[in-house]
């Protein structure tokens, strides 16, 4: 068997933008999301210690399940391929049931490092109606070419 | 708690040293890398199919923005005698800074070697800074960053994360 690249680097360039997805959060992916992550704190499942212990208007999604939801954004585009070397978030607002999330990405650069690794430099945004509610810098590597893994890369020759 | 904005030379005194070695409570399990793919309806064939993830990673991984979940400890363990907190130095800082609420602001997780199911992994915290005090729309109280290194059983980093934390009391408190 051999798995053949969904993306190559050498087919992304600075500016393109990722197909957007779209998502109804609901209490269940709340709670599905925070106990995924082993999450145990009762802001991310009960409604009443959320709203009267942390003023807000409900449970909300936890950082670690975002972190999840934003792999998941951008291997979708990759395929198994692609290979994270660095995500930086930036939580701005929270996620609450009933809330409609869409991530968007737009490829802010593209560049071979010295040990010929391909990289694309995204920016990722989660939004709920126009708002932004958390950011994120991702850093992933693609094949150069049909032949090539990031993954195979150890040692000095990942250099994330 | 004194109140001033000067940052207490106790505190002072951990920037930079290695706190909280551990090993994971348990290795890391292809449940949890289903049930965590399942809550973001994440269909990468690297954590479904078998072939797939043997061809692409030299066999099964798991996402690497799982890293942290590894420590966090279940719910309960026989013979845990206190809560066992993930992060324990952000929860020192509060104790010690007196700051009841706390909210991770920025989070940097840099991946090197893939985790692989069976892993036992290890780690330590080093807090790397903490801020004067600061008035946000949530309260008053400090920024401080934290790095968690990991490790797995062959001592190989597989991943760094650095949290940017702020400790702070509401407006009544």
């Amino acid at each position: 068997m051999t798995v053949a690249p969904t993306l190559l680097w050498s087919s992304v360039g600075k500016g393109d933008t990722l197909p957007v997805l779209s998502y109804p959060v609901t209490a269940t992916t709340v709670v599905l999301g925070a106990m995924a992550s082993r999450d145990w704190r009762p802001m991310h499942h009960d409604k009443d210690f959320a709203v009267q212990h942390n003023g807000l208007r409900d449970i909300f999604l936890n950082t670690p399940n975002q972190a999840a939801w934003f792999e998941r954004y951008v291997t979708d585009w990759t395929g198994p391929h692609g290979r994270l070397g660095r995500v930086t978030f930036r939580m701005k607002g929270s996620v609450f049931p009933g809330d409609t999330m869409e991530l968007h990405s737009v490829v802010d650069d593209t560049a071979i490092d010295e040990v010929s690794c391909g990289w694309a430099e995204l920016s990722v945004v989660l939004r709920v109606a126009d708002e932004e509610k958390t950011t994120a810098a991702v850093r992933v590597a693609l094949p150069v070419d049909e032949a090539d893994n990031p993954w195979r890369r150890r040692g000095d020759q990942w250099r994330p | 708690m004194t109140g001033g904005t000067t940052v207490p030379a106790e505190i002072e005194a951990l920037v930079g040293m290695a706190q909280y070695e551990q090993v994971g409570e348990f290795p890391v399990e292809r449940g949890y890398i289903w049930t965590t793919c399942a809550s973001v309806e994440n269909g990468n064939p690297l954590f479904w199919d078998e072939e797939v993830a043997e061809e692409v990673t030299g066999g099964p991984i798991a996402p690497p923005t799982m890293v942290s979940v590894w420590f966090r400890p279940h719910h309960w363990a026989p013979g845990r005698s206190a809560p066992h907190l993930p992060l324990q130095v952000h929860f020192d800082l509060k104790e010690r800074l007196g700051l009841p609420e706390a909210v991770m602001t920025d989070n940097t997780i840099v991946f090197h070697e893939p985790v692989r199911p069976g892993d036992r992994l290890r780690t330590h915290q080093v807090l790397r800074s903490v801020s004067e005090e600061k008035t946000t729309k949530l309260g008053t109280g400090r920024f401080w960053v934290i790095d968690v290194e990991y490790r797995n059983q062959r001592h190989e980093l597989v991943a760094v994360e650095s949290y940017t934390g702020f400790g702070y009391r509401r407006g009544a408190q």
